[in-house]
């Protein structure tokens, strides 16, 4: 079978990273190049095997190879080509070996083009990134093979393993390895099974949201593999200088931005596919791919003072530790289920595993950490308490705080029913009431934060630009507000806070472009270009920031001022809501493309005011395996949208429920989504005639320290 | 800075690394038993995990009193079933449980109900409609369930006269094979 | 003046006793109306006033779903009984308290404010109080001691230093 060939690059991959491990580790202790080298280059050869295993696993799908387990599982002859292709994630075992490959081409990409430049720690970080590497392709051979094919034991039950039958099985069993057994090995006298079709994706998972959402969180999640691999390499050699943090930068950054896609997409699938009328859940497994973005958020601003003054180094290799931390218990809590989600996978035998390599790397980076703390001596002092330095520790403790946070409703349910025996649950209204104050102090540092200089800032001055323009449009801003009806304390200072950060960064853009357009020969777009062009980190920066700006106002217009009603209408009947009228017309069922599923849609008339806008489909999918989604009809503008459900319906399609929802400014929500991306492209796009002049400084000053024998 | 002041500078780290170290595998310890508990099964063997169940009134079941307790009815053998008025599968498997319980409540075999989350007035229509008499209730604050650590409904034990269970089963019972295992029961 | 000042504080008084009379007799006619609406759906409960209600407790079958908007067939049942018992007059509370102490403290959207699960309210808050504290402590000792350190101030015009570093950033940015 086809998958044998993938089945067999896995294992090759497997030892590859072993030897990879162990080779580095070598070459770095005996300061030998040539094991080193050799690492690297087993290191690389598992990018190309992995990728063939990944193809393999799509080759089955689409040929309709059910007697793969996985295919069997995740694919179906109902299923459309495009899903059967990126199905290849769709399931526990695929979504490993595809977190693995994605791994092994950052690796690859690290390998390529960081290798000549960070010659002293690239031992390590081969071994560091190979035992990350190593313990997902650990994963995936042992506890959830996805080229396991189905067997039926002698007694009828049909199970998967990659093996077939054999004693070892029983072997396995007995001495306790009872998980690996059953993945490797089927009960004696199993004989093959194929089923005649597959169950195929579930219903949730069939849509190109959910579709594009786990490969950008896997990227994040492994991009920020590598920063973490510098860092405990930079330990490791007690090179703890910025090398790794310049090195890793833009890995930093990339990483944070896939993830930060990752959520977005799935807050926007969530309000588009899920039909509960919002986008944030706080559910745990959501929690779990927020938290490592929150500490990366703090971790990428301190290492700005790392860079420039040479201080809070531990505090950087903490929060580095942290975030890799967050994303190896982010994955766990998601893949095993222990807290209580709507995103439970199925129970799998990777938990004990999974839980051991996280204590292990837990405990293994804090005992680096603090037996290296002499190592990570801060350079400089801080000079005055208004300075950006001491801005950026006050943003990052609130980060924390706020991670914390998050994480104490997380982790709660854990403890309550370990301790007290007693089962609850930790809902929005927690987060609501905990989360949302934090965030106020946060915003305004975000708006004062950039215009209190470096090292010491004069009270005067800052007072000055913090205060001439931004103030009165706050306060213009708020008198509006409060003109046209906002009561809502909370709304207001959110708001103020929003206006005041958003016309801070408004006022650095306008002073910047101001100040080279007096340069002769520049209109005002070249200076914008230019000025952004020259600046990417900064002016990038200040546009992500405008980007958050946005999505606040989304935010606050969403949580605080939501509407919404739930009605039986007849055919004909209105129900009122806001300034709108919903008029239910007509039931009827729309052929659907797909033979296991069931579209029926209702035809409601919008008006408002009385006067009619729009025709609206809201509808239900029913599929034959008993689950329904109900996407919402949506009429939006940047104002507010009007959300409609089809909740259910009498039989004859007289009578129809409608549960509707007026979401104010929610697309502000995603418009700053996208500012916030192109932000982060800006502030990472690199500047090829800088770089290059920034590498050959360092190389010069790093050449008599390189280790070069043989 | 002075050898004392260095000595004790290590020695501080040293007190941080325990702390830190202490509270991380700590917090893995917890996480290892939430996993544990997430994975635990239904029992199949050992002794049946003891329980009081208040019925509803109407339905002791003949036992005349207002809760039922598991470990009093050692010496008999009990066979638990979790249902709920919303469950489909539970009524495919009602009337052959019913019909089971009549015919063996002569012979020391007690039949016990437990309706898993379900709301009062459609559990009782329930057990009308089925003309369901073995000993029915609540299962109030979800306190039983997690003993059992099921997944669902319906799932079924049996309990031998000896408080161990023998048998349990997910998905609705066949006649038969209650039947065979009551019998199976019985005779030990 | 005087007499203007009295004249219109009259006035004013007459328009306040007339608006005030208007307040009056629309809020008989609404509430008399209001009582019409009532009486027609002969107090039936709204979905919203169930949805109200159910927003405040979870799905007992699916894991972490509000009950307002879970569709299984348990949680319609939930919902009928919530209706049930708001039409005989129970308030939310009431009906809260019943569904935790029949399924448990599971079914509450937020943790309850006694016992141990109070704890998740104050943790949060420890965490602030000890997370500023820190704060407060790592900026004093990452401090410079005052001594010796000079804030920037206004650039004076005259210091020539000054003035050449900034000609050649200006330089810098004009490239």
């Amino acid at each position: 079978m086809v998958t044998d060939i993938g089945l067999i690059a896995v294992l090759l991959a497997f030892a590859s990273g072993i030897y990879a491990i162990a080779a580095s580790v070598h070459g770095a202790r005996a300061r030998r190049e040539d094991w080193v080298t050799s690492a690297r280059n087993a290191a690389l050869i598992i990018a190309p095997l992995l990728t063939l295993s990944a193809l393999t696993i799509i080759y089955s799908n689409l040929t309709g190879n059910y007697r793969l387990e996985y295919t069997a599982h995740v694919s179906s002859s109902a299923t459309p080509t495009v899903l059967k292709i990126t199905a290849l994630w769709g399931g526990q075992n695929g979504s490993l070996l595809f977190w693995s490959w994605l791994m092994s081409i950052f690796v690859t990409g690290v390998m390529l083009r960081k290798w000549d430049n960070n010659r002293d720690l690239m031992p390590y970080v081969i071994a560091v990134t190979e035992v990350i590497q190593v313990f997902f392709l650990a994963l995936v051979v042992l506890f959830a093979n996805p080229f396991a094919k189905l067997w039926q034991t002698p007694t009828g039950e049909i199970g998967g393993a990659v093996f077939g039958a054999s004693t070892l099985f029983t072997t396995l069993s007995s001495i306790g390895f009872g998980g690996i057994a059953q993945t490797l090995f089927a009960p004696p006298g199993s004989i093959p099974f194929t089923p005649a079709d597959g169950q195929g994706l579930a219903p949730l998972l069939r849509h190109p949201g959910m579709v594009a959402h786990p490969p950008f969180l896997y990227l994040g999640f492994v991009g920020f593999t590598i920063p973490y691999a510098f860092a405990m390499a930079a330990l490791l050699t007690g090179k703890t200088n910025d090398a790794w943090i310049r090195t890793t930068r833009r890995w930093t950054l990339m990483a944070w931005l896939f993830l930060g896609i990752g959520l977005l997409l799935g807050m926007r699938w969530a309000y588009d596919v899920l039909g509960w009328g919002g986008y944030w859940g706080w559910d745990a497994v959501e929690n779990a791919a927020l938290m490592p973005w929150i500490s990366g958020t703090a971790f990428l601003h301190s290492v700005m003072i790392q860079e420039k003054r040479g201080m809070l180094k531990v505090w950087n290799m903490f929060l580095i530790i942290l975030t890799f931390a967050q994303v190896i218990l982010g994955t766990f809590i998601t893949r095993t289920g222990v807290i209580s989600s709507v995103h439970s996978f199925a129970r799998s035998s990777i938990g004990v595993p999974f839980l051991a390599f996280t204590g292990l790397m837990l405990v293994g980076s804090v005992w680096l950490l603090l037996t290296r703390l002499d190592d990570l001596k801060s350079e400089n002092k801080l000079d005055s308490l208004l300075s950006r330095e001491a801005a950026f520790v006050a943003q990052n403790a609130l980060f924390l705080i706020i991670n914390l946070a998050v994480a104490i409703g997380t982790y709660f349910p854990i403890f309550s029913e370990l301790i007290v025996n007693n089962k609850i649950t930790v809902g929005a209204p927690y987060y609501d009431h905990v989360v949302g104050p934090l965030l106020a102090p946060l915003i305004l540092l975000m708006g004062v934060a950039p215009l209190v200089s470096w090292r010491a800032a004069s009270p005067q001055a800052l007072g000055r630009t913090a205060l001439t323009i931004p103030g009165p449009v706050t306060v213009v801003a708020l008198v509006i507000l409060f003109a046209v009806g906002i009561r809502n304390p909370w709304a207001l200072l959110g708001m103020a806070l929003i206006v005041y950060a958003g016309t801070v960064t408004v006022v650095e853009y306008a002073r910047g472009v101001r100040a080279r357009h007096r340069s002769p020969g520049e209109g005002w777009p070249m200076a914008l270009w230019n000025l952004i062009g020259r600046n990417r980190r900064r002016y990038g920066g200040y546009l992500v920031h405008t980007g958050i700006v946005l999505m606040g106002v989304g935010v606050i217009g969403t949580h605080l001022y939501q509407q919404e009603t739930q009605q039986a209408l007849s055919i004909g009947q209105t129900l009122a809501i806001g300034n709108y009228q919903v008029t239910f017309r007509r039931l009827e069922l729309v052929p659907s493309g797909q033979s296991d599923k069931k579209i029926i849609s209702a035809r409601v008339e919008v008006s408002e005011g009385g006067k009619p806008l729009m025709t609206l489909r809201p509808f239900q999918e029913q599929y034959t395996n008993g689950e329904r989604m109900t996407p919402p009809a949506l009429m939006g503008s940047m104002k507010e949208d009007l959300y409609v459900l089809l909740g259910g319906w009498e039989a004859d399609g007289s009578l129809a429920t409608f549960k509707v929802f007026i979401n104010p400014l929610v697309n502000w929500l995603w418009l700053g989504g996208i500012v916030f991306i192109l932000g982060t492209l800006v502030a990472a796009w690199p500047n090829v005639a800088e770089e290059r002049r920034a590498w050959s400084v360092e190389r010069r000053a790093m050449a008599p320290a390189a280790v070069r024998t043989r | 800075m002075n050898e004392t002041t260095i000595s004790l500078k290590k020695q501080g780290s040293s007190i941080w690394l325990v702390v830190v170290l202490l509270g991380v595998m700590g917090f893995v310890v917890v996480l290892a038993l939430a996993l544990r508990a997430r994975n635990a099964t239904q029992p199949t063997s050992g002794a049946a995990p003891d329980f009081a169940l208040q019925v509803y009134s109407g339905y002791d079941g003949g036992l005349g009193k207002p809760q039922v307790r598991l470990s009093d009815l050692r010496g008999q053998v009990v066979f638990v079933n979790f249902w709920a008025s919303w469950c489909v599968p539970c009524r495919d498997e009602q009337p052959v449980l019913e019909r089971t319980w009549r015919q063996y409540r002569s012979k020391g075999v007690v039949f016990i109900g437990i309706g898993y989350v379900d709301t009062e007035p459609a559990a009782l229509q329930y057990l009308k409609e089925f003309d369901v008499t073995y000993p029915n209730g609540p299962d109030l604050g979800v306190k039983i369930a997690p003993k059992y650590h099921i997944q669902g409904v319906p799932e079924s034990f049996l309990v031998d006269r000896r408080g161990n269970i023998v048998w349990f089963k997910i998905a609705p019972i066949s006649e038969a094979e209650l039947v065979a295992q009551l019998d199976k029961a019985l005779v030990k | 003046m005087q007499e203007a000042d009295r004249k219109a504080r009259v006035a004013g008084g007459r328009v306040q006793r007339i608006a005030w009379g208007v307040v009056v007799l629309v809020g008989a006619l609404a509430s008399l109306l209001a009582a019409n609406i009532v009486a027609a759906q002969g107090g039936t409960v709204t979905d919203d006033q169930v949805n109200a209600v159910a927003k405040g407790l979870n799905c007992p079958v699916c894991e972490n779903v509000p009950l307002d908007v879970c569709e299984t067939q348990a949680c319609v049942q939930w919902r009928d009984l919530i209706r049930q018992k708001l039409a005989a007059g129970e308030t939310p509370e009431q009906v809260i308290a019943y569904f935790r102490a029949t399924y448990g403290d599971r079914v509450l959207q937020s943790p309850p404010n006694t016992g141990f699960a109070a704890l998740v309210w104050v943790l949060p808050f420890a965490g602030l109080i000890a997370g500023v504290v820190i704060l407060v402590v790592v900026l004093r000792r990452m401090t410079a001691r005052p001594a010796g350190v000079e804030v920037m101030t206004e650039v004076p015009p005259s210091a020539d230093e000054y003035r050449q570093r900034l000609e050649r950033e200006l330089e810098r940015l004009g490239k």
